[in-house]
């Protein structure tokens, strides 16, 4: 099955963004199964944000609106090193409670990009320059999965993405224990 | 022992753990898992994948190899955080945990990578995964120690394995005596500063050399305890008599401990001249954003703190005792031991015929109980908490906007010297002015 193009409007952010700014420590204490509780990691995503950098370039741009549980948008725009600091799982979790399906950043710390994928989240990707200095907060983006493509509308430019590589299975099952099943692990 | 030549310590665990005769960076492998250790903050999701995915009466796949130590979110209010302690302690009881150490109780330890060596489970040669980024800690003791989510903590839950892909090594050597007034987070702090908090993404951290070999546990913990803000997946010590002499008496198991082959390989080796180094701050806000003290002495500070698996053991509290004490403070400051144990020793270890609890007490420190407490901030009434626009001067690990609390504090990394320094001082002071041995 060919997998589905992702497309919404794109969320700038710049390099370094931690854990704690992607879910603050003390909204880390509502369940993540309790439908109705865990909705609130959706509304508190992004929030340690700095407001100047919130949704660059100009930021001061909230990510999800006051009493929201959701965000209006749907892909993120990184620099270098999304996800660095804590493990928390909390963080690609908020991502997706938040309406987020992909990021796109030139790489990421390695236990946020495992939890991503592991945890069937939102899709990591990597792009082969910054893409953060060149799209705008609110910028109409499509994401060809097959092609590994980037359309930015806007600009009417294609970059090329990383393909998955060896974890694109992962993705595809939806996330480890999928993939364990599907593979007979257990 | 011809299988294992050519291999780092780090590739020798991983061969191990996966019934291979050698691995090289960059393969991916299965390992069966020695230790999985977890805590209150994700714990509890980690415990409700293991049952949504393996079944409500599932047992763990090894209830001897499960440790649950508390740490996070002890001492508050908060009815969400306490219910998690709660769901912990309900799951170690219906699974019969021997290693679940209650909040509460006397057996309640505080922060699990200071506690994890107290209570033996640091063997070297051994693969330990822990749902918490400093759990590379453990990689003083020689074993394979890194952090991961709670998803995949649930898969070793119901299966006792988990894939790795074999990182390569990064070599630090120090070489020669380090100067007294230096500690060992200012050689961390140099390093990341060097590499950046990227600069070691997938990568082990080995630290070596006179330099190092000379440290106490204690100092090799701080080292590799931070490997995570440079990216590193583990970081590793190789272990030698002070790591089997630490161990001895804290645990019954057999370990084999594992060394670097001769020829092993690294992808990169960077030496340190241990008598050119620095007393090092990281700046507002990132981990990398190095200097050395005597470029940012006289900054102005209004907090200092002193505690979390980085800065909060016996050791970090000698060393700022010999500063505080007999000086009045100038900044609001902040004593919390990372666990019990340690507080204990606050009141047992002396300097200068004073215990170091009466030290900060009369020196009008805040005394804290044993817990993660403001290190990454927390519920609003955490011990500690930078709740406004604080500018903080702390022995903690990260610096990243709103870590330890408000996103309009500020917080400086130092050594502990260096924190004490300024607490006297009030503003970022130079521990070798404090320091009797710096004078000559």
């Amino acid at each position: 099955m060919k997998p589905k193009p992702i497309s919404g409007k794109a969320f700038v952010l710049g390099d370094d963004i931690d854990t704690d700014q992607i879910i603050p420590a003390q909204h880390l204490v509502y369940s993540l199964e309790d439908p109705e509780e865990r909705r609130f990691y959706g509304r508190y995503a992004l929030s340690g944000v700095p407001d100047v950098q919130s949704g660059l370039p100009l930021g001061g741009v909230p990510f999800t609106r006051p009493d929201a549980f959701e965000s209006e948008f749907t892909i993120i725009v990184a620099g270098k090193n999304f996800g660095c600091g804590s493990s928390r799982e909390h963080a690609p979790f908020a991502l997706q409670q938040a309406g987020i399906q992909a990021v796109i950043a030139p790489g990421y710390a390695r236990i946020f990009y495992r939890n991503a994928i592991d945890g069937g989240f939102v899709i990591p990707f990597e792009c082969f320059e910054d893409l953060s200095g060149l799209v705008k907060t609110g910028d109409e983006l499509e994401i060809d999965r097959e092609l590994s493509l980037l359309h930015h509308k806007p600009g009417g430019k294609k970059y090329p993405l990383r393909p998955l590589g060896d974890v694109a299975d992962i993705v595809e099952a939806g996330g480890i224990f999928e993939y364990a099943r599907k593979h007979k692990m257990f | 022992m011809n299988k294992n030549t050519g291999m780092t310590l780090t590739e020798k665990i991983l061969a191990r753990a996966s019934g291979k005769a050698a691995v090289s960076p960059g393969e991916t492998v299965w390992v069966d898992v020695d230790v999985l250790l977890t805590h209150d903050v994700c714990g509890p999701p980690a415990i409700g994948i293991f049952k949504k995915e393996f079944g409500k009466n599932a047992a763990v796949w090894d209830r001897e190899k499960l440790v649950i130590i508390p740490d996070h979110y002890i001492f508050t209010k908060d009815v969400y955080a306490n219910r998690n302690i709660d769901i912990l302690r309900d799951f170690a009881s219906e699974q019969r945990l021997p290693y679940y150490y209650d909040v509460g109780t006397e057996n309640y330890k505080g922060v699990c990578h200071v506690a994890m060596p107290e209570l033996g489970f640091t063997r070297p040669g051994e693969v330990l995964f822990g749902t918490d980024s400093h759990t590379c800690t453990a990689g003083a003791f020689g074993q394979f120690a890194t952090g991961i989510g709670n998803t995949d903590a649930a898969f070793i839950m119901g299966t006792g394995k988990l894939w790795v892909k074999v990182p390569e090594t990064m070599k630090f050597i120090f070489e020669g005596e380090i100067p007294p007034w230096i500690m060992a987070k200012d050689l961390i702090l140099q390093i990341i500063g060097d590499i950046g908090v990227d600069g070691a993404t997938y990568r082990a951290m080995e630290f070596a050399g006179d330099g190092v070999m000379a440290m106490d546990m204690e100092g090799r913990m701080t080292l590799t305890n931070m490997v995570i803000e440079a990216g590193g997946k583990n970081g590793v010590v190789e272990p030698d008599q002070t790591t089997f002499d630490y161990l001895a008496g804290k645990t019954d198991k057999k370990y084999e401990p594992v060394f670097n082959s001769t020829d092993a390989r690294y992808h990169s080796v960077r030496r340190y001249k241990s008598k050119d180094l620095q007393p090092m701050v990281a700046k507002p806000h990132s981990p990398d954003n190095k200097a050395t003290v005597t470029e940012v002495r006289g900054t102005k500070l209004t907090r200092a703190y002193i505690g979390s698996c980085t800065g909060g053991k016996i050791s970090d509290f000698e060393a700022a005792a010999r500063i505080i004490k007999g000086n009045p403070l100038r900044l609001d400051t902040y004593v919390v031991p990372a666990t019990t144990q340690v507080r204990q020793q606050l009141r047992e270890v002396t300097f200068e015929g004073e215990t170091l609890w009466d030290i900060f007490e009369q020196a009008g420190c805040h005394m804290g109980e044993a817990s993660c407490a403001a290190c990454l901030g927390g519920p609003s009434d955490t011990f500690g908490r930078l709740n406004h626009e604080e500018i903080c001067i702390s022995t903690t690990n990260r610096n990243f906007p709103g870590r330890m609390g408000s996103k309009k504090s500020q917080v400086y990394l130092a050594s502990p010297y260096t924190v004490a320094a300024s607490a006297v001082s009030g503003t970022i002071a130079d521990p070798r002015d404090y320091l009797p041995v710096a004078v000559g």
